[in-house]
């Protein structure tokens, strides 16, 4: 119980932290993933190429991989010293685009096929197409797999604290470090995403039940 | 249908010479950005021979092999108990006592909502300070804190996913067992169970593709598994006045890739056989008449026969 009364401070920067960094990189996810779904149903085959490639290699690298190559190859190409924070959301937001990508494929292809050959026949071209007619219908379906991605993200970003990005893992080794009883810390830092994931899952509920339609 | 391909026409003339234009500028982009990477890289001396040659050296490659060979027993160990959980705990969810279920419940749910980064700590963390009492030595707190904490996130995962399976399948199943007097345990063993691991073992094995990636937290409990070998291998070797983070990291990386992938090809792989067997099974099940549930399965799909 002292554990967090004496370390509020602590504990509400890794909040704000963990908060920061999952909406930043689900930001990034959600426009990477949107682009990349494009790409992957594009009549245009490098990019239908390169979109496979990209959901297929990073769907199957291990998350702390991908960490280890934001922090110690991104440097090399990019330029040095760029901030712990924004080589974190690079990394989470690569990695959870490829889910977004997918997931947002299958919404495409859940939409009756008659509205696609409606949009062809007034004669929408194919960004059209997908963007006034297939996108919005696909919603729909996209937003419950969506909300399962995005409280995975949060979860996943418990592995930015070990590098050196201040969230609630990181808060955690911290007051472990300095000799805290875990099981307090662990019970707190539960409760803190307890309440992020929660939040998530209500904010998507009033999203579906907004973009539910009566049929 | 896809739905990829009846989001455009069939192109014309006009739209061919776009897209043949778009596929160039497309690609351009593409391999310019793959040159891009490739020349800062080499620019930094990343793709000198001396920084690859360090895999000539048998200490790296012993060292890698090391790594993969404890990853994958990680990686077993923990899929086998995660299984076995996984079975215990979707039987307990669907039990007809309520303290069972409950309990079942909420574990399934708690170890699901918190990271498997923190849980895995937190086991460390204890069984550190407990390694004497428990006879620990050496690795075997973090070997120890890492199969645990993979076994109960993974576990309670695949629980999720097998009572979904069980909850699919068809009622009658169940209610034709109970007909035939069988009891609760033998109907959930010898009917239910079979069937639902069946349909679900794509999505099971996938999760196993999980379990296999997750292994790399390791690399955080300071556990001495591929990619915490690669990373101390390269803090050391020093090449050019520099370490050899990138080089290891290119083939840490592909190695992870190619076993990830060997996993899901499987997957795929049986999702399409069992489509295949589920067709050419039918009929020669249908045979020995007086069964009605396979009987009603034939009658309604007469195309089946192959």
């Amino acid at each position: 119980m002292n554990v967090l009364l004496d370390h509020l401070p602590e504990f509400r920067d890794g909040f704000l932290g963990t908060l920061a960094i999952t909406a930043a990189s689900a930001l990034l996810a959600l426009v990477l993933g949107l682009l990349i779904a494009g790409f992957r149903v594009s009549p245009i085959p490098p990019l239908r190429a390169f979109g496979t490639a990209w959901v297929t290699v990073l769907r199957n690298t291990p998350l702390t991989l991908l960490f280890l190559v934001a922090f110690f190859v991104v440097p090399q190409i990019l330029f040095p010293g760029t901030s712990p924070f924004v080589l974190a959301t690079l990394a989470l937001g690569f990695y959870t685009s490829s889910f977004v990508c997918e997931a947002v494929r299958s919404g495409i292809s859940t939409v009756p096929i008659g509205q696609a050959e409606a949009a062809r026949s007034l004669g929408m071209t194919f960004s059209q197409t997908l963007r006034m007619i297939v996108l919005p219908q696909a919603t729909r379906t996209v937003l419950p797999p969506l909300s399962s991605i995005f409280i995975a993200l949060t979860k996943n970003s418990a592995i930015a604290g070990a590098f050196s990005v201040t969230e609630l893992f990181n808060v955690s080794k911290l007051l472990s470090d300095q000799g805290f009883a875990i099981g307090w810390i662990f019970l707190w830092i539960a409760l803190a995403y307890l309440v992020i994931t929660f939040a998530i899952s209500g904010l998507f509920r009033v999203l579906e039940r907004r973009m539910g339609v009566a049929r | 249908m896809s739905g990829a391909s009846v989001l455009y026409d069939a192109p014309g003339p006009k739209t061919k010479a776009r897209n043949r234009l778009y596929s160039i500028v497309g690609a351009v982009a593409v391999v310019a950005l793959i040159a891009f990477v490739i020349e800062r890289l080499g620019a930094k001396g990343q793709f000198k021979p001396e920084m690859w040659n360090i895999f000539n050296y048998a200490d790296v490659r012993n060292n890698l092999r090391d790594g993969v060979l404890t990853t994958l027993e990680v990686f077993a160990v923990a899929a086998v108990l995660s299984l076995a959980l996984g079975v215990l705990l979707a039987v307990a969810r669907l039990s007809d006592h309520k303290p069972v279920r409950w309990l079942a419940t909420g574990f399934v749910e708690l170890f699901r909502a918190i990271p498997l980064l923190i849980t895995i700590y937190v086991l460390w963390v204890i069984l550190l300070a407990n390694r004497d009492a428990l006879g620990l030595s050496g690795n075997g707190p973090q070997f120890w804190a890492l199969v645990v904490g993979l076994t109960a996130y993974n576990g309670s995962v695949q629980a999720e996913v097998l009572r979904a399976g069980i909850v699919a399948v068809p009622r009658g199943q169940a209610e034709a067992a109970y007909a035939l007097g069988m009891r609760k345990t033998q109907v959930m063993t010898t009917v239910l169970i079979p069937q639902a691991v069946r349909a679900m073992l794509p999505t099971i094995i996938s999760q196993l593709v999980v379990t296999l990636k997750d292994t790399s937290l390791g690399y955080i409990i300071t556990f001495e598994e591929l990619l915490y070998t690669a990373r101390q291998m390269s803090t050391n070797i020093i090449v050019n006045g520099s370490d050899t983070y990138v080089p290891v990291i290119i083939v840490t990386g592909v190695i992870y890739v190619a076993m990830c992938l060997a996993l899901s090809g499987l997957a795929t792989w049986i999702e399409r056989r069992g489509r295949r067997t589920k067709t050419g099974v039918a009929p020669a099940t249908a045979a020995p008449a007086g069964d009605p549930a396979t009987a009603a399965d034939t009658g309604k799909d007469p195309a089946a026969t192959p």
